[in-house]
């Protein structure tokens, strides 16, 4: 920590060394390395089975690697077992995710979904997690309805709350697992533009998984491009995105813009 | 044929009755629903020890009958020096019975709540004990609602039993009434009458609050 904090660019926030993870008998990553500086904004881009939210999934420590490690912070990041999430305390309320298919308590109300973590897991009053509730509910234009059930909010609305709630863990890493996939079309700009807004205003680090390439291109900093379990393609926006080098990124973006 | 006199003389002996049977049944489910959750909850558990303790349990409780096991309690178990009274004893074997069965509809309870659930908990980094109170077990407990009802009216419904384990509850009082004065039709009419009145209720009470908590 101390470390860190000292020589920021010597200790990149998130490692994965020699990753290997398979799902059963199918691969999804292979021998993957990785380095991720704190405050970078990366997207992941590439076709479905690539490993793309594998990578997410592993950095939060929903998943183990099979084989290899990863580090945040510094720290190795879980086991496999869903009861195990505290021995990983080094990498406790550092990380948020946020899914596909928003993933919102059903019985609580929104207010509620956003304040559970900050009371259980932070410890804040009550009256402070409110206010935090509140103030992130605002940040994603929500703020109108914390008395609301999720069951009553629009896809979009449902993906704004899971990102206030994630938020309101203060995190130093966000995960975006294709939270747009699960969207009808009209709602996907709602949801954009504030990730773009915490993009844009946060010192965060950001990992996303979209299949929105002009979305990539507006919030990332670095390109991913994913395919087979490795990392095909990585570089900056214009590099990856703008001019792609590699034949299979370019046949990738061509199916993309064809569609 | 039927005297309503007497019947109305018997009333307030076979009411104490009722009341020890009633007793003995909200004691005892509350007894199998801790029991059910809390093994339900095992049953999920990282230790491998746990898991298979408490899937013993309900295979054990579940095959072998209720009459069985309260012998085995009252009557086998203070050999051992163990001497509880026989309400506490009656309790405890309902409980047991019927928290193996609560267990086993609380797991697959348990396993319809989605996956997502989980996750999203984990992401919050909860701790385990809040994600069961808070986010998994209050959604399981809503599709459990009806099926507690028939548990709670299978379990009053089994009371009768207990009369071999010496509690004075309806059935024993009716009995012992019948066996006194050698008049079966008032004592076992009443008693048949009495566990209706109980039953009935119970379930219209547990079918409106079943229908009721899934419309919000």
């Amino acid at each position: 920590m101390t470390n860190s904090t000292a020589h920021p660019p010597a200790t990149p926030l998130i490692t994965l060394n020699n990753v290997v993870k398979y799902y059963g008998e199918t691969q999804v990553l292979d021998n993957l390395s990785l380095t991720i500086p704190a405050g970078q904004k990366v997207a992941l881009i590439g076709p479905s089975g690539s490993g793309k939210s594998t990578i997410l999934r592993l950095i939060k420590g929903l998943e183990t690697p099979t084989e290899g490690s990863v580090l945040v912070n510094g720290h190795p990041v879980g086991r496999n077992n869903r009861f195990r999430w505290f021995s990983s305390q080094p990498v406790r309320h550092e990380v948020g995710m946020v899914f596909q298919h928003f993933n919102l308590f059903p019985h609580l109300s929104v207010l509620q979904n956003v304040i559970e973590a900050p009371i259980s897991v932070l410890r804040l009053s009550r009256e402070e997690a409110i206010a935090r509730g509140h103030h992130y509910l605002n940040l994603v234009g929500l703020g109108h309805k914390a008395q609301a059930w999720p069951a009553t909010l629009s896809g979009g609305q449902q993906q704004r709350v899971a990102i206030a709630r994630a938020l309101a863990m203060h995190p130093r890493i966000m995960l975006f697992d294709e939270v747009t996939s699960a969207l009808d079309p009209e709602l996907v700009g709602e949801v954009l533009h504030v990730i773009r807004d915490i993009a844009h205003s946060q010192n965060m680090t950001m990992l996303l998984v979209t299949h929105e390439m002009s979305f990539a291109r507006d919030v990332a900093d670095r390109v991913l491009f994913m395919e087979k379990g490795k990392v095909a393609d990585d570089g900056t926006p214009e590099q990856v995105l703008v001019n792609p080098t590699h034949a299979r990124t370019r046949q990738f973006l061509n199916i993309l813009t064809e569609r | 044929m039927f005297d309503y006199a007497f019947a109305l003389s018997i009333l307030p002996e076979l009411l104490a009755g009722l009341w020890v049977t009633l007793q003995v049944m909200v004691a005892g489910f509350f007894c199998a629903l801790i029991i059910g959750v809390g093994v339900a909850v095992l049953l999920e558990s990282p230790v491998r020890v746990l898991r298979i303790i408490s899937q013993s349990y309900i295979t054990f409780f579940r095959q072998t009958p209720l009459l069985v096991q309260l012998y085995f309690l009252f009557f086998a178990l203070p050999q051992t020096g163990l001497q509880l009274p026989a309400m506490s004893t009656g309790m405890i074997g309902l409980g047991l019975y019927y928290g193996a069965y609560i267990a086993e509809s609380f797991r697959a309870a348990i396993g319809d709540v989605p996956r997502g659930q989980w996750e999203a908990a984990r992401a919050l980094d909860l701790s385990p004990s809040v994600t069961w109170w808070r986010i998994i077990l209050p959604q399981a407990l809503k599709p459990m609602l009806p099926i507690l009802g028939n548990y709670l009216i299978g379990m009053f419904k089994e009371t009768p039993l207990l009369a071999v384990i010496t509690i004075p509850e309806l059935f024993q009082t009716a009995r012992q009434i019948a066996g006194l004065t050698y008049r079966f039709n008032e004592p076992y009419t009443l008693m048949a009458l009495l566990f209706l009145a109980i039953s009935l209720p119970t379930s219209l009470l547990f079918s409106v609050l079943g229908k009721k908590k899934r419309h919000d």
